[in-house]
């Protein structure tokens, strides 16, 4: 099993926690926000949302993922850079030194709920 | 899932009672474990054009629960002046025969270790050999452990203060990244024959750890590995990496390792 099943175990508490506490009995979106280094393979999480959700109120909702840039500081010009991956060099000073600082992120923005 | 303190049914931790699969029994958590850590947002934000439906704002990382029981196992761990290294590896990088030469290196420290695998006691059954307490955590499925069973093994293993805690993680390098147990530090085991672009395939786990160990250096003659090309790989994907060649059949290395360990200990002790 992908670590994805876990997320998406972990989104089901969330939306089951939400349910209760909003008072709502049906998800028609899950908004989630994933950076680029969050080490989350999309299709694999679609895959797996549609499973975990099965019998509770997120039951045949859509997944929205945005993407988040990945973010990293720079150890030769010291500044903080978006890069596209990890094995990028800095786009402003071409260092290979650099620091991953965000772009990891794994969140739930928002419901859409009726 | 459990929903009063999370407990996972796919995993088995040795030792532990019947847990977590009936909600109308007390459940005796030695530690605090944070159940309502993720805001709740402001509720029924109207969206223009849909009757009915409207937009609850949740901001909320999905590693939340997962967070707040590492967080909670720091605080043990802190209070105890511990020292938790979380070891991660592929499968056969030499993790369980490492930490029984480490025990043994170690003599008289106080020390405890959580083992994780998918199945088998094997692992906890060849630290307990050294004499040391060991718990094993069986995962069924899950390729990871989380910070709920670490928190339930710490639990059956009562750490001494100033105690060192090994975990080992289910060997696998892309899972054990992303989930937080509460460790002072993700140590990765890389061994020698395993190729010296691993670094560079995946990335996540040596970008989270705070040493990598090259391990089986003894190898290296024999398998045309280029040491240098690992550590350079390493520091690619993470320039503030430490690295120790060692050999856990040998003992090369082992000084330097067990000085780590010891510094990390110090770091942590109670003032």
């Amino acid at each position: 099993m992908m670590h994805e099943m876990a997320l998406a175990q972990s989104i089901r508490g969330i939306v089951d926690d939400q349910a209760r506490a909003q008072h709502f009995s049906r998800v028609k979106v899950v908004r989630m926000e994933i950076g680029r280094f969050a080490g989350v393979e999309k299709s694999a999480l679609v895959f797996c949302f549609d499973v975990a959700m099965q019998g509770g109120p997120a039951e045949g909702a859509r997944l929205e993922m945005i993407d988040l840039p990945g973010r990293a500081a720079c150890l030769g010009c010291g500044e903080m850079v978006e890069i596209d991956d990890r094995l990028d060099p800095c786009p402003l000073c071409g260092s290979g030194q650099i620091l991953p600082r965000g772009g990891d992120e794994m969140r739930i923005r928002n419901l859409e709920v009726e | 899932m459990c929903t009063v303190c999370g407990c996972n049914e796919g995993a088995v931790i040795e030792g532990a009672q019947e847990h977590g699969h009936s909600h109308d029994h007390p459940h005796d958590h030695h530690h605090d474990h944070d159940h309502h850590h993720h805001g709740h947002g402001p509720a029924g934000v109207s969206v223009p054009g849909m009757t009915q439906a409207r937009l609850v704002e949740v901001e909320t990382s999905i590693l939340a629960k997962n967070d707040g029981f590492a967080a909670s196992n720091r605080r043990v761990l802190t209070a105890l002046g511990a020292f938790a290294v979380n070891l991660v590896s592929s499968p056969g990088s030499g993790k369980t025969t490492l930490l029984c030469k480490t025990i043994a290196a170690l003599g008289d420290m106080p020390l405890a270790v959580v083992e994780g695998d998918q199945q088998t006691s094997n692992d906890a059954d060849r630290i307990r050999a050294t004499g040391a307490r060991a718990i094993q955590i069986n995962t069924g499925k899950g390729c990871h452990l989380d910070a709920h069973m670490v928190g339930h093994a710490m639990d059956e293993l009562a750490l001494k203060p100033a105690s060192l805690l090994f975990i080992e993680n289910v060997g696998n390098l892309v899972c054990p990244a992303a989930f937080d147990l509460g460790e002072d530090a993700k140590v990765a085991i890389l061994s020698v024959t395993e190729g010296e672009d691993k670094p560079l395939k995946y990335p996540d786990m040596f970008t989270a750890a705070k040493l990598a160990i090259l391990n089986k250096v003894d190898l290296a003659p024999h398998c045309d590995a280029d040491l240098d090309a690992y550590e350079a790989n390493l520091r690619r994907i993470n320039p503030v990496i430490e690295i120790i060649r060692l050999s856990a059949r040998t003992g090369e290395g082992m000084e330097a390792w067990v000085d780590w360990l010891r510094a990390g200990l110090a770091g942590k002790a109670r003032v």
